[in-house]
């Protein structure tokens, strides 16, 4: 009964938010330039949508988020994958992977659109660059993290330093990798949207952007909307994914604990 | 045959304040089904010991046969058994029972029936679609000692398999594994710090003293199996926990 009274609650809590904002907004008759009330960004998304404006925008972005995604975080694997399991490839390459990575990636995209062009090859570099580290640090860390006990059982079977990877190295660091996964999916968000405001001919950064210049701030608060949306569903893909493989994981379990509880 | 024979085996480890002499001229044999614990205090070198004969750590001086073939790395043939369970979270119990089958290659099909004889041999029929978190610490040490008997090695190596349980359940392990012992007769060395659950289990104990690990004592201990807890009892085991304490005590070692 809890539950049923909690989401009572929280609808009853969003709708009063809603309309608290839509009355100051009229009563202090803010114009719609500077703040809209939600009635006209329900408007904004509703016209956004019935001229399939929208959708064509949301498909490119969605696009490029989900390439520079799966390109950015493969790379990262491979390449942290590398590092942990090979002591040169980590004396030659860590100190570059250290510099790059205190680098803030968004202040490149200026850079990659002037090599990549306004297309979609542009955004999607730019997303598969700030996916990259997440990945790359996270699957390192993970690699390495083999308990010793868990490696000597290992040795003591006769085990190749290739089954020690299969068998146990690679499994164990799947928490770290989901870890990274995680962060990446919206990082490769952020890139493609960072992306697009440089210079893109189509996504929903760009409409932003367009929409701007053109003081609709109630377009923008509709593709807001959309966006937050958006970044949500990501990452629970991400989530269910997360369940699926790593159901052993104690982790798992008390987020699966925390969950029921919120309910 | 000797199933093991040990022969003046060193271990020394170099450390940044000099060097440690962790094993002095360590010389023993073992009798094919033979059942030797080794007690010692702890930093003794008996984990030392262990890991050399599981061919984990090469020895510094000497060295240690397995049936006639020196033990330079590790090899197919060692079951070992470690203080933790040492399961992997990410396979079911019959996985992890599988493991040494999946490594070495042996067939999982023709070892599936073996792995569940042995699992009701350790009374988890049932649990084998099981995870190792589904399961209590007493539990998940059958399953590591399933694990360590499924490739059917030739010595089984226990390193206090027993000392992270609690006083009860380590009474009663120590009373299942004297029961999978007399029914499979494997070689076992069973390290352990425990002066009475060394008594208990073995055919002979091997005592230890640190700082260098060395043995003083070799002890066979002579009562009659199978033992009950109640055997804990009678004067003869009182006698043989009395005299090794006595090796501790003039050793100057309190912590046994």
């Amino acid at each position: 009964m809890k539950g049923v009274r909690n989401v009572a609650l929280t609808i009853i809590l969003f709708c009063s938010s809603i309309l608290a904002w839509e009355l100051i907004v009229r009563a202090f008759e803010v114009p719609t330039f500077i703040f809209p009330a939600p009635s006209q960004v329900a408007v904004a998304l509703w016209r956004g949508f019935a001229s399939g404006l929208y959708q064509k925008h949301l498909y490119h972005t969605l696009l490029e988020t989900v390439l520079g995604f799966l390109l950015g975080s493969a790379l990262g694997f491979f390449l942290g994958t590398a590092v942990a399991l090979n002591r040169y490839v980590e004396y030659f390459f860590y100190p570059y992977i250290v510099m790059f990575q205190s680098l803030p990636k968004v202040a490149l995209a200026p850079l990659i659109v002037v090599w990549f062009g306004l297309g979609l090859q542009s955004q999607v570099v730019n997303a598969a660059l700030v996916a990259f580290f997440p990945l790359l640090v996270n699957t390192m860390v993970g690699l390495k993290s083999a308990d010793e006990d868990r490696l000597n059982l290992m040795r003591s079977l006769a085990a190749t330093e290739s089954q020690i990877f299969w068998m146990l190295r690679l499994p164990n660091a799947l928490p770290f990798v989901m870890v990274g996964l995680d962060v990446a999916m919206i990082f490769a968000l952020i890139g493609a949207i960072v992306a697009e405001f440089v210079g893109a001919r189509a996504g929903l950064g760009m409409l932003i952007q367009s929409m701007n210049f053109n003081m609709d701030v109630s377009g923008q608060f509709s593709v807001l909307l959309i966006l937050s949306v958006v970044g949500l569903l990501l990452n629970r893909c991400i989530l269910l994914i997360r369940r699926r493989i790593l159901f052993w994981d104690p982790s798992e379990k008390e987020r699966l604990q925390q969950e029921r509880i919120s309910l | 045959m000797e199933a093991i024979a040990v022969n003046d085996l060193s271990k020394f480890y170099s450390t940044h304040d000099g060097s440690v002499h962790a094993l002095q001229q360590i010389s023993f044999s073992v009798r094919e089904g033979e059942f030797i614990a080794v007690v010692g205090p702890s930093g003794c070198g008996k984990s030392t010991l262990l890991k050399i004969l599981a061919g984990i750590l090469p020895p510094s001086k000497g060295e240690a046969r397995l049936r006639g073939t020196p033990i330079t790395m590790p090899r197919r043939d060692i079951g070992v058994v470690f203080q933790s369970p040492v399961l992997l979270p990410w396979r079911s119990v019959l996985d992890n029972v599988l493991l040494p089958v999946d490594v070495q290659r042996l067939g999982r099909s023709t070892h599936q029936k073996l792995a569940m004889d042995l699992l009701r041999l350790v009374e988890l029929t049932g649990f084998e679609r099981r995870y190792p978190w589904e399961l209590s610490g007493g539990m998940q040490q059958r399953v590591a000692i399933t694990r360590a008997l499924i490739h059917d090695p030739a010595m089984l190596l226990m390193d206090e398999p027993f000392g992270a349980l609690d006083a009860m359940t380590r009474e009663q392990m120590n009373l299942e594994l004297q029961r999978i012992w007399l029914e499979r007769k494997k070689t076992v060395l069973f390290i352990t710090h425990s002066i009475p659950e060394a008594v208990f289990l073995a055919d002979r104990v091997l005592v230890i003293t640190p700082r260098p690990g060395r043995i003083i004592d070799d002890i066979e201990i002579k009562i009659p199996r199978p033992r009950t807890l109640e055997a804990m009892n009678i004067p003869e085991f009182g006698a043989f926990v009395h005299s090794i304490r006595g090796r501790f005590d003039l050793k100057g070692v309190i912590d046994a």
